[in-house]
């Protein structure tokens, strides 16, 4: 066991672990922060993803060590402190983005890096981007809405409410 | 008014903020261990030689067992007791469960699952369609036939006839959270258990009788799932009862949840099928007769299969009045993993054989398969009803058919013809890439065909603060039932949904409920809610009336109207109760109408119909067998929705996943009965790209023609057959390389495409 310290949501913490444990182990077990799913435990699905020093970095496939010294964000660290949904929760909230919800934590921390880069995506744009990120329930259209309105875009010419 | 308005997922907040709890996600105690299976690595024989010493000395293993450490009964079948928790002395197929490991730890238990050695006597394993018939390997004593008037006669005076066989794959469901079950030991010898499952009280079933308990001791609560599709029907059980004896051994909680690749290997998937047609007809495409034979691939336990085959057959008309018509059915055992319910359950295998008969007829006369279709259609039900009464091939009257109006309006707004036009154009002048356009009809029976299933409870509490707490024996796995259902009892007490608490599903609060399947969920619940809800409400009126003496009561923005008093609802709720009025009730709904025989094939298995319609264009490359869908349009017939924000969320996502079944998503086992395909590296299901460059959904705008819940329809599944478009364009733009009928198999992937273009063009 090896000791491993971090910034998780802005705050320090450390924790022991083994030389293999995943970061989304150490989430989920070390620190209890669930949201942070695992879908497919093999970095296909992009349920588990999270930022690391700003990078989206699907989790279960990353060691917890390699996370040491970092700054690391989950979806338990997105909403303000007061628990206002940011402007991406929002319109997953809104645009009904989600269904069994379980890919939208993944789903709602790659938007957040689409659209630090790429601040008025197309719809192409989206596609690409949200490659990693499977989704088996909404068949992406609501998803797609919600980040186009996220991205202050008029969603009113795509089809159904 | 809450019913009828497109409201957010009940759970939207917490979804994305990560705080919604799956089974995973639940705080256990630290004492918590966790299970893994020992898994078969042959398809078929007996076991000569099971050491599990290693297994039991590995790091972290508390205990090992096998089917000889099993207290009671050693069975987690749904239907007729074929299906042991843990094999014994034979193996059925790879990935069977033969031990179970209880370890500290998820990976230790991974790890020491490995170590076993476990001695075979191996057998030929029977893993094919052609196999099956060969060894004459079935569930039952023979084939299934319903039958209506004398097809064979039939075909054989018909002016035109065409015979044909089709391939359709399996699939897996791919909910996202995979299986998952938590066990906690109560006092005694009680067991609580947290499962990610649609069926709860069979979970509470199946763990009562492997603790060798009545259903009092254990109670099963489910707060929502990841995703279920059908796959968490039945596919629960194992690890809900492995949760529950390991718990009841070792007096601490016990947790399993598969891993991906243990998930697909495991767990049960879409039957697949064959499908053998003989059809007459006319000069127009008018069937006279048909034959269908449906092969069906059930795996090694019977599980569900009999009613979704069934289904199948009760599908095989879809929209198409079917003058005379023999239906056949081979239920075929193999030792692979045995095939369970599946968004549809059977119905989409039955359509696509229809369907694939209108692509087969029009090719054969020339004609627009969507002028077949509309030919062989069901009359719309008008003011005058149909006269003859027309019927399906299980002699149930057709009362609310609407898809004449519903396609003209589809192929008016989706401007059908002159794109058709324009792609025949287009074709002319391009060698290498071909579109395909193509519309195809959803026509869905509503109603479980075991006709007892057709029943709900629920439980509606209301606090004297004015607070309504309400339960029903439905789960929530995305589909937005609970919110759904949540409306209906806000509307009754005419409050807004805020002041409606929505709790998990829990065996305790409603009994012996049927699984959340067949697309029942809010039709069954929401009636049994409303019901409770109305008993309350009438009481509180009663009490007011008289209380105030006036004459009537009405519940209505928040407010409660009593003759000229106007009170809030939270006053109304503190009067009721200082007044000893109970303001607790439970509702029961059983739907009507229904009446089915199996045997015969005759009767009234379905409640009403669900409708809808769907063009799709793509695009294929001939040189390579790659693919695009282009553009899709759907008209969806959804009764007056009671949520129609989450409705067309169900036709979306429907439609995508029936899609991804018949053209990406591929299941592959090799000749020794070995799932290939067991990770979604291999198993393409369908990404943010592959969904439809444009992709418009409206809804019908209809009223259910029978007495549901608010005139609203069930639209869980019939949405994912309209992905069957998907496939006829794809055949549509096959067609347009070459003479010969394409006779594309599904799913429809790049090769599977190269192969029919490089057919045809032959
Ligand atoms: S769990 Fe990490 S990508 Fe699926
Ligand atoms: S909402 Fe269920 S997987 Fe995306």
């Amino acid at each position: 066991m090896t000791k491993v310290s971090l910034s998780l949501n802005g705050k320090p913490v450390s924790g022991k672990v083994e030389g293999r444990t995943l970061l989304a182990d150490f989430l989920r077990e070390g620190q209890g922060l669930t949201g942070t799913h695992i879908g497919c435990d093999t970095s296909q699905c992009g349920a588990c993803l999270v930022h690391v020093n700003g990078d989206l970095v699907k989790s279960c496939t990353m060691f917890a060590l390699e996370a040491e010294g970092c700054e690391v964000t989950t979806i338990e660290g997105v909403a303000a402190g007061d628990g206002t949904l940011s402007g991406i929760q929002d319109a997953f909230r809104e645009h009904h983005g989600l269904q069994c919800g379980f890919c939208t934590p993944g789903m709602v921390m790659s938007t957040a890096e689409l659209l630090k880069i790429n601040p008025k995506p197309s719809e192409a744009d989206i596609r690409d981007h949200l490659e990693g990120n499977i989704c088996r329930c909404t068949g992406y259209h609501n998803i797609i809405k919600a980040i186009m309105a996220a991205s202050g875009q008029d969603v009113s010419g795509i089809a159904a409410e | 008014m809450t019913v009828g308005t497109p409201l957010p997922h009940d759970a939207a907040a917490l979804h994305v903020t990560g705080q919604a709890r799956y089974v995973d996600d639940l705080p256990v105690p630290a004492n918590c261990l966790h299970l893994a299976f020992g898994l078969s690595t042959i398809a078929r024989g007996k076991i000569t030689g099971l050491d599990v010493s290693a297994v039991s000395a590995a790091d972290g293993v508390v205990a090992v067992l096998t089917e000889k450490d099993l207290p009671f009964e050693n069975d987690v079948s749904p239907s007729v007791h074929d299906e042991p928790l843990l094999a014994t002395g034979t193996v059925h197929y790879v990935g069977q469960p033969i031990f179970l490991v209880v370890a500290q730890s998820h990976l230790a238990a991974r790890k020491a699952a490995r170590l076993a050695t476990i001695e075979y006597a191996e057998e030929t394993p029977i893993v094919t369609i052609d196999q099956a018939l060969a060894a004459n390997s079935r569930f039952e004593d023979g084939p299934i036939v319903w039958s209506k008037g004398d097809a064979a006669d039939a075909i054989k005076n018909a002016a035109n006839r065409v015979q044909g066989s089709m391939e359709i794959g399996a699939q897996e469901h791919f909910y996202l959270e995979g299986q998952v079950a938590l066990a906690r030991p109560q006092e005694g010898g009680d067991m609580l258990v947290h499962s990610s499952s649609q069926h709860p009280t069979e979970i509470q079933h199946k763990v009562a009788h492997a603790l060798g308990c009545p259903m009092h001791a254990v109670r099963v609560e489910i707060r929502r799932m990841g995703g279920g599709f059908g796959g968490k029907e039945s596919q629960g059980n194992a690890l809900a009862v492995g949760c529950a004896i390991a718990a009841r051994q070792t007096g601490r909680p016990c947790k399993m949840r598969y891993d991906r690749d243990d998930d697909m290997t495991i767990t049960g998937k879409r039957h697949d099928f064959r499908i053998d047609y003989d059809v007459g007809f006319d000069k127009n495409g008018r069937v006279s007769g048909i034959e269908f034979t449906q092969y069906a691939r059930c795996g090694w336990a019977l599980d569900l299969s009999i009613p979704v085959a069934d289904r199948a057959m009760l599908h095989a008309d879809n929209a198409y009045d079917l003058p005379a018509a023999t239906i056949t059915s081979h239920r075929l055992k193999t030792n692979t993993q045995s095939a369970t319910a599946y968004r549809g359950f059977g119905g989409p295998q039955g359509m696509v054989g229809i369907e694939r008969v209108m692509d087969h007829i029009a090719h054969n006369l020339g004609l627009d398969p969507l002028e077949v279709r509309r030919t062989n259609f069901y009359r719309d039900m008008t003011e005058t009803p149909p006269t003859p009464a027309q019927t399906t091939p299980y002699h149930m009257e057709v009362e609310d058919f609407e898809l004449n109006a519903m396609v003209r309006e589809l192929a008016a707004s989706s401007d059908y013809q002159n794109r058709r036009k324009r792609i025949a154009e287009w074709n002319a002048g391009n060698e290498v890439l071909k579109k395909g356009i193509a519309l195809t009809p959803v026509k869905f029976g509503i109603s479980f065909t075991l006709t007892h299933l057709n029943q709900a409870g629920a439980l509606v509490h209301v606090y004297q603060d004015g607070s309504i707490q309400m339960n029903h024996g439905g789960t929530e796995m995305g589909q937005g039932l609970f919110q759904k259902v949540a409306q209906v009892a806000a509307h009754s007490f005419g409050v807004d949904t805020k002041l409606v608490k929505i709790t998990a599903t829990d065996t305790a609060k409603v009994p012996n409920t049927s699984a959340t399947a067949a697309s029942s969920g809010s039709d069954l619940n929401g009636m049994a809610v409303k019901a409770a809800c109305d008993t309350i409400r009438e009481r509180i009126s009663d009490f007011l009336m008289e209380y105030y003496q006036a004459d009537d009561v009405r519940f209505e923005g928040g407010q409660v109207h009593i003759g000229d008093k106007v009170i809030r609802f939270e006053e109304a709720a503190i009067l009721a109760y200082e007044n000893r009025i109970s303001l607790s009730a439970t509702g029961f709904y059983k739907t009507p109408k229904i009446e089915w025989n199996r045997v015969t094939g005759r009767g009234r298995p379905f409640y009403y119909f669900a409708y809808g319609a769907a063009v799709t264009e793509c695009v294929i490359d001939t040189l390579t067998g790659e693919n695009r869908i282009l553009r899709t349009d759907i008209l969806h017939d959804a009764g007056a929705s009671l949520n129609p924000a989450l409705d067309i969320g169900q036709i979306e996502g429907g439609f995508v996943q029936g899609a991804g079944w018949l053209t990406t998503e591929e299941l592959v086992w090799d000749a020794s009965g070995r799932l290939r395909t067991h990770a979604p590296s291999t198993y393409k299901i369908p990404a943010c790209s592959d969904r439809p460059d444009i992709f418009n959904v409206a809804l019908w705008d209809g009223k259910n023609r029978e007495d549901t819940i608010y005139r609203s329809k069930a639209v869980g599944e019939p949405p994912f057959m309209l992905g069957i478009s998907a496939h006829a364009a794809l055949s549509d733009a096959v067609a347009a390389c070459g003479a010969a009928y394409p006779n594309l198999n599904a799913p429809a992937t790049a090769e599977t495409i190269l192969h029919a273009v490089t057919a045809v063009r032959s």
